[in-house]
């Protein structure tokens, strides 16, 4: 991957360019289906661009020293590291990538969440630390599941390059693995069962509660990549290899699909208390982690 | 320039984020608020959203006569609310304090502590009621922060 690929792939595809319509889209998507699914007509078509817009044009509260910085550093440190992570995703076929960019893509992608503690934790709002503790503690529920089952797809490939693993084939451990993930998904976008960290009305807005005005928008910039991202990183496993065009809108038309499964799965459940999301997380989810990593180690074995 | 004024102009029209606050009020208000979320009137079509944090808020929704109790609490809200922002009143208690009037714990009208753009008269209103209020409000609240951002440019 050289200088301007790595560029191109950063700001246009899949990167900013691409991931901000993208993203707006999937947001829309939710909400609407969503809305549907309770049978209200639900929000316009352009809403989550509309309300980036709004957003942005709103005055953030006067504050000083550190806070003030670091209140306006964590959205876009959120906004850079969910980029870095879209543009990782090998969307098109013979994309390049490096060995270890599966470790750096894990990494990128729980950023988000360790910014959101901070966040919570910087705002001094007495709801933000409470849901930035949540989200400590639930993120260790998740993320054991999710390193496990990416653990078992490296294992299936025998690579840590997203390119080989995603073109080696579907084996059984790689179809449960990404099960695994697919179930930590609602957990890293605060969705419904999992929405105990953002809690609206309960604890207010939980970490977000003292965010406004610009900062607010690139918040939910973030949330929206995050979308785009986790949904990515399922389809662009999911997907056989085919022609560039092709596979660019097979991976967007994959998204959109997982991104319905998403919001039926918000629109039927219920908000689950911390303890027993953990419980779910911590039983089943690690049990079917650790059965794909089994199965792959097994699998590896034979010959 | 015009263009963008004009965008954000739309934007904030079309994107009226709530917050709703019950200063003493008997709850009528706010179950009438609470179904106009709801599926049958369904405000979200409108862009309407209601937020947990006043931060987040472009439109504060309050109900009730303004007990004592209440009345830091609404000075504090309204100050958290960020600019541009519009006041709803919701029902006749905020407007006159309704049957509450003359009450020694009542320090309403609401227009006496915070400035209030639109009354929705009613006890308690009717829920489209409600959301033609917060559509009205909607419109001042483009109309505000064009002004705003007109004089912030001037000097």
């Amino acid at each position: 991957m050289n200088l301007l690929s790595g560029l191109l792939r950063l700001f246009v595809f899949p990167g900013l360019l691409f991931a901000m319509p993208c993203a707006w889209l999937f947001v829309w998507i939710e909400r609407k289906a969503v809305a549907r699914m309770q049978r209200r007509v639900g929000p316009p078509f352009l809403q989550p661009f509309i309300d980036f817009v709004k957003l942005m044009g709103k005055r953030a509260p006067e504050r000083s020293g550190s806070e003030a910085f670091l209140m306006r550093l964590w959205p876009l440190l959120s906004v850079a590291s969910m980029v870095g992570a879209l543009s990782l995703l090998p969307v098109l076929p013979n994309s390049g990538g490096f060995s270890g960019d599966l470790v750096l893509l894990i990494m990128l992608l729980e950023l988000p969440s360790l910014f959101t503690v901070v966040a919570g934790f910087s705002s001094r709002s007495l709801f933000g630390e409470v849901g930035s503790t949540r989200e400590a503690i639930f993120s260790i529920g998740y993320s054991l599941v999710l390193l496990t089952a990416f653990g078992a797809i490296a294992m299936t490939s025998t690579s840590l390059r997203l390119q080989d693993a995603c073109q080696s084939g579907g084996s059984p451990a790689r179809w449960i693995a990404l099960f695994a993930i697919l179930l930590c998904i609602p957990a890293k976008l605060r969705l419904n069962p999992f929405s105990t960290v953002s809690a609206e009305q309960e604890i207010y807005a939980g970490p977000l509660t003292e965010y406004a005005g610009p900062e607010l928008a690139f918040w939910e910039l973030a949330h929206g990549l995050e979308w785009v991202a986790l949904t990515g990183v399922v389809a662009a496993f999911v997907l056989p290899s085919s022609g560039a065009i092709l596979s660019g809108v097979l991976f967007v038309v994959a998204c959109i699909i997982l991104v319905l499964l998403l919001s039926l799965a918000a629109a039927a459940t219920a908000r689950l208390t911390l303890r027993s999301a953990l419980r779910f997380y911590w039983r089943s989810g690690f049990a079917i982690a650790l059965i794909a990593l089994s199965v792959a180690t097994f699998t590896r074995m034979k010959p | 320039m015009n263009l963008m004024k004009r965008l954000m102009c739309a934007c904030r029209r079309r994107s009226p984020w709530i917050f709703h606050m019950n200063a003493g009020s008997c709850n009528g208000c706010d179950i009438e608020l609470v179904a106009s979320l709801s599926p049958r009137y369904d405000a979200e079509q409108m862009g309407v959203l209601l937020q947990g944090s006043p931060r987040h808020a472009d439109i504060l929704c309050i109900s009730g006569p303004v007990t004592r109790n209440t009345l830091n609490a609404i000075r504090t809200v309204y100050g958290q609310v960020c600019e541009p922002k519009a006041v709803v009143a919701i029902g006749s208690c905020p407007a006159s304090c309704n049957a509450f009037a003359g009450s020694p714990v009542v320090e309403g009208p609401l227009e006496r502590h915070i400035p209030v753009d639109i009354y929705v008269p009613g006890c308690p209103p009717r829920p489209d009621a409600i959301l033609n209020g917060i559509a009205r409000a909607a419109k001042i609240l483009s109309e505000r922060g064009s002004a705003e951002s007109g004089r912030r440019s001037e000097p």
